[in-house]
């Protein structure tokens, strides 16, 4: 029965000179149409930066700016990347806002009213959302109640508890350390240059690994006989990834260099799209997503991994909610408000599916990156809330929409 | 003799790919009990839907009569308002509205848009004497039994003053006692003036209640016959339902010879399990069975025998409640309380139902087929894309899967594709039994042909294959041994060399009453 399938097998690239361009279009609209959610949120991004660097008359991506919208959105960013696991694991999480505020309102209480060491009070902070995450993922994966409810009670009852530990006060100041690794910059040393030595560097050392990763990854799957990306392509695909990260790290490096932040948000995304596309960990929560019966009779250990995603989400939140107290230098008990939807906002912008299996972390960060742009900008405008409000929606919709309308007219 | 009532003229129906009714005729008389059979997938659900109006009028050929008039239905309410009502096998009832509000749903008693609960209530109650269900009708429909429910369908249909009433399967999910009232009802609508039509696989139910039958075969007519006269044999309606010719062919096989002494690779011994919901009914009652290395064993059965059951509550417990019963491999008894720990001891399940329980169809060929064994390709954790690339790409050379690459989402592939990763899936997996339910469910013979050639390959590597399948003729050219069931529980092992249709269809359609199992 294999005989025959060597001849019906892909068929190789068009050899000859003048099939090589229609060729290479092909494979770049044969690419563009498979992800073209991603790859449209991608543009749909860069035209809003476009525009709104336009209509700001170019203060959009002043390296003053570009700082403040990274520093600005890093929580949401955290929280969706967490946010975007339990939606591709077919679940929802409401409670993450809450709970930002309530690690918030755990940090101040222990640094400022007991003085403890700020490092102490951190890793404290984090095994409260760790324990609130399993609390509630225990609820949702071993007891069978829906994460809508848990999730539901978990931001009523953080909320409530944040406002008795802070008995309804703002509590700050907090110790040097705690408002530096939530504001500062990467220190500098060598020579006076007009630009960020140590971030010039970190950046050249992007640029390093992200080419000899593509590279070594192209040429194992050589190895293997795959196909791969035409060499121009290929060597397309390198300029315009070095373009991006050397065009991020001037701007960061001609202002005060690369934000903390920006760091741990860098190592979260390259960490959990890892995760995601590489781990049994991070297969199983696709599968048990997309078709959960099947995942179960495939041997899945559906209940354990969806534990260990709101677990995970919990200790993101608690993440979060220390960058934000620390951003603010105060715990507040209006924290956090609404910053789930925004999560959950981001990851639907980005990609996500309402079913479930759907989605990637970098989708998340897009996503984000969509809502903290329009936010900024319309700021920069000084668009009232009330119309940022109203416009948010209508990016979500149209995103959501897009996604929609594409799908039906690719016939499903 | 009493003229028809219904007349279905020349009815075809294809679906994409497959002709699911070729040239079907069947005439109803006015008054009479009309059983159709045929095996599973003969088109008896597609014919009754034709009838109804779920395919409506347009998509299908041919020409329906109902009490002299041509019927045109668009939906189902346009049958209904004729008098055609049916009555699905799954019960469409809604669990938790009481019996009243069920019988009246989409009909209510009201009067601009308020119910009217005092006319809604006589009436149920009327509606109940006369199906003789001794509930009252506020009682919500969860809080019965599977058999009362039925009965609340039919006063669901009487409430719409039907005329031809369509059983499918009435008593298939029905325990003895159950199944004798209903049949007994419908005898007693018979006299109040109502034709019915049951599609039943029960040969004894049919020659209970039915003036004639109609037999169908692979989308066709084969004839109708008198119930009541003498020559209407459970053989003859037995050879009318099976006596088809080969159209696909099996691959060469060697057939198994036991060893002297050999271990079976899997045992089943005293396998009892009760349905998930309807905790007094046994699905599974008393089965215990064999499989040897290198040997196929087919189980034969029809709908609701509880071959599925059996495989899945087997397979980590993943149907219905456990309730007694051991598991042997190799001689020693396991644990198979999980799929896990029935995947770690070497046993795998391939569903029936690819769609919903094999696979996930939003993502891609080479995911599917890793998802098992993740472990075989991954390392602390970590999943080597390559490898998996690579193992993929060796199980589409080696299956003949069509797909265009391995990062093909599954959704697009057809049917057989679909189910070529499947097996690929647990072929993966490395297991010493490969439980195959239905595995050539909905795919075109030349996919089958290949799936046939994988199961025999599977076997000549020494492997121990439990096939389930409601194609008899399948089972005759691949299987050692058949096992065949009915109404859960075990009635024949038939050897290859005296196994033929006739023999199978009878043990599959005994009337489950006697408790001997035949050799």
């Amino acid at each position: 029965m294999s005989t025959d399938v060597t001849t019906t097998s892909q068929a190789p690239a068009p050899p000859g000179g003048e099939k090589t361009g229609t060729g290479m279009l092909q494979v770049m609209l044969n690419g563009l149409r498979r992800n073209m959610r991603q790859y449209g949120m991608l543009i749909a991004l860069g035209l809003i930066v476009v525009l709104f660097e336009v209509w700001t008359g170019g203060d959009l991506l002043l390296p003053r700016n570009v700082s403040n919208l990274v520093l600005q959105n890093s929580y949401i960013l955290i929280l969706a990347i967490g946010m975007m696991l339990v939606i591709i694991a077919g679940h929802i999480d409401l409670s993450v806002g809450s709970l930002t505020a309530f690690v918030g309102a755990t940090a101040a209480v222990l640094t400022v009213d007991h003085h403890m060491a700020w490092q102490l009070a951190v890793l404290l902070c984090l095994l409260v959302g760790a324990a609130a995450g399993a609390v509630q993922g225990c609820l949702i994966a071993y007891c069978g109640i829906p994460s809508f409810i848990v999730t539901l009670a978990g931001m009523l009852l953080f909320r409530g508890l944040t406002e008795i530990l802070l008995k309804g006060q703002t509590l700050g100041p907090f110790p040097d350390g705690l408002q530096k690794a939530g504001n500062g910059f990467l220190p500098e040393v060598g020579p006076t240059t007009n630009y960020h030595n140590i971030t010039l560097l970190l950046g050249l050392v992007i640029i390093a690994s992200v080419v000899w990763q593509e590279v070594r990854d192209r040429r194992r799957q050589q190895e293997f006989s795959l196909d791969v990306l035409p060499a121009r392509l290929f060597a397309l695909k390198l300029v315009a990834l070095v373009a991006a990260v050397l065009a991020v790290t001037l701007l960061l490096a001609s202002y005060k260099g690369a934000p903390i932040v920006l760091i741990l948000l860098g190592v979260l995304v390259v960490g959990y799209g890892y995760v995601m596309r590489n781990t049994v960990f991070g297969r199983h929560i696709y599968a048990i997503g997309g078709n959960l019966p099947a995942a179960k009779l495939s041997g899945v250990k559906d209940q354990r991994v969806t534990f260990q995603v709101f677990l995970n989400m919990g200790v993101l939140a608690a993440l979060a909610g220390l960058v934000v107290a620390a951003r603010l230098n105060a715990a507040s008990p209006k924290a956090g408000v609404n910053y789930e939807l925004e999560a959950i906002a981001s990851s639907f912008i980005g990609g996500a599916s309402m079913s479930g299996g759907v989605g990637t972390v970098l989708g998340a960060i897009i996503g984000g990156l969509v809502l903290g742009v329009l936010n900024n900008g319309m700021n920069l405008l000084s668009v009232g809330t009330d119309w940022q409000q109203v416009i948010k929606g209508l990016a979500l919709l149209a995103a959501v929409g897009f996604d929609v309308w594409n799908k039906r007219r690719s016939g499903s | 003799m009493a003229g028809p009532v219904l007349q279905m003229r020349s009815i075809v129906k294809t679906f994409p790919g497959v002709t699911a009714l070729s040239d079907v005729n069947l005439t109803v008389r006015q008054g009479e009990v009309h059983a159709i059979c045929g095996e599973n997938g003969a088109g008896k659900s597609t014919l009754m839907k034709v009838l109804s109006g779920v395919h409506p009028h347009g998509t299908y050929e041919g020409e329906i009569l109902f009490e002299g008039e041509v019927c045109r239905f668009k939906d189902i309410r346009a049958s209904e308002q004729r008098g055609i009502v049916i009555i699905h096998q799954e019960l469409a009832l809604v669990p938790f509205l009481s019996i009243a509000e069920n019988i009246f749903l989409g009909n209510e008693h009201a009067r601009r848009g308020f119910i009217d609960w005092r006319e809604t209530l006589r009436h149920a109650t009327e509606l109940l004497r006369r199906v003789g269900l001794d509930e009252h009708p506020e009682t919500r429909v969860a809080d019965i039994g599977v058999g009362k429910q039925q009965l609340v369908e039919i006063a669901k249909a009487l409430s719409k003053s039907v005329k031809l009433l369509i059983l499918d399967e009435p008593t298939a999910a029905l325990n003895d006692e159950d199944s004798a009232k209903l049949l007994h009802l419908i005898l007693e609508l018979k006299n109040q003036g109502i034709t019915s039509i049951i599609i039943s696989h029960k040969l004894n139910e049919i020659r209970k209640v039915a003036d004639s039958v109609t037999i169908l075969r692979d989308g066709r007519t084969i004839e109708t016959l008198d119930v009541k006269a003498p020559e209407t044999t459970e053989e003859r309606i037995i050879a009318g339902m099976v006596g088809r010719d080969l159209d696909h062919r099996f691959p060469e096989r060697t057939w198994h010879r036991p060893k002297e002494g050999e271990e079976p690779a899997l045992e089943i011994r005293n396998w009892t399990v009760f349905h998930p919901i309807d905790r007094q009914r046994k699905v599974v009652d008393d089965v215990s069975l064999t499989v040897r290395r290198g040997e196929i064993v087919g189980i034969a059965g029809l709908m609701g025998a509880g071959r599925t059951e059996l495989a899945m509550s087997v397979f980590g417990r993943t149907y219905g409640r456990w309730a007694g019963g051991t598991v042997l491999k190799d001689g020693r008894e396991i644990r198979t309380r999980t799929v896990a720990e029935a995947v770690g001891h070497g046993i795998a399940y391939v569903t029936e139902d690819r769609k919903h329980y094999g696979l996930n169809l939003i993502d891609t060929v080479n995911r599917n087929i890793s998802l098992t064994a993740l472990q075989k390709v991954a390392r602390h954790g970590v999943v080597d894309e390559h490898e998996e690339r690579q193992v993929a790409e060796r199980f589409r050379t080696d299956m003949n899967i069509k797909a265009p690459t391995v990062f093909e989402p599954v959704g697009k592939l057809s049917g057989g594709n679909q189910q070529k990763v499947v097996l690929s899936k647990w072929i993966f997996a490395g297991p010493d039994v490969l439980i195959l339910d239905e595995p050539t469910r909905g795919i075109d013979v030349g996919a089958k042909y290949e799936i046939y050639t994988v199961i025999d390959r599977l076997a000549a590597q020494g492997k121990a294959v439990i096939f389930i399948s409601s194609e008899l003729p399948e089972l005759l050219g691949m299987c050692d041994r058949i096992y065949t069931m009915a109404a859960g529980r075990l009635t024949g092992e038939v050897p290859r060399a005296e196994a033929t249709q006739e023999v199978l269809m009878r043990h599959m359609t005994k009337d489950t009453q006697d408790n001997e199992v035949t050799r």
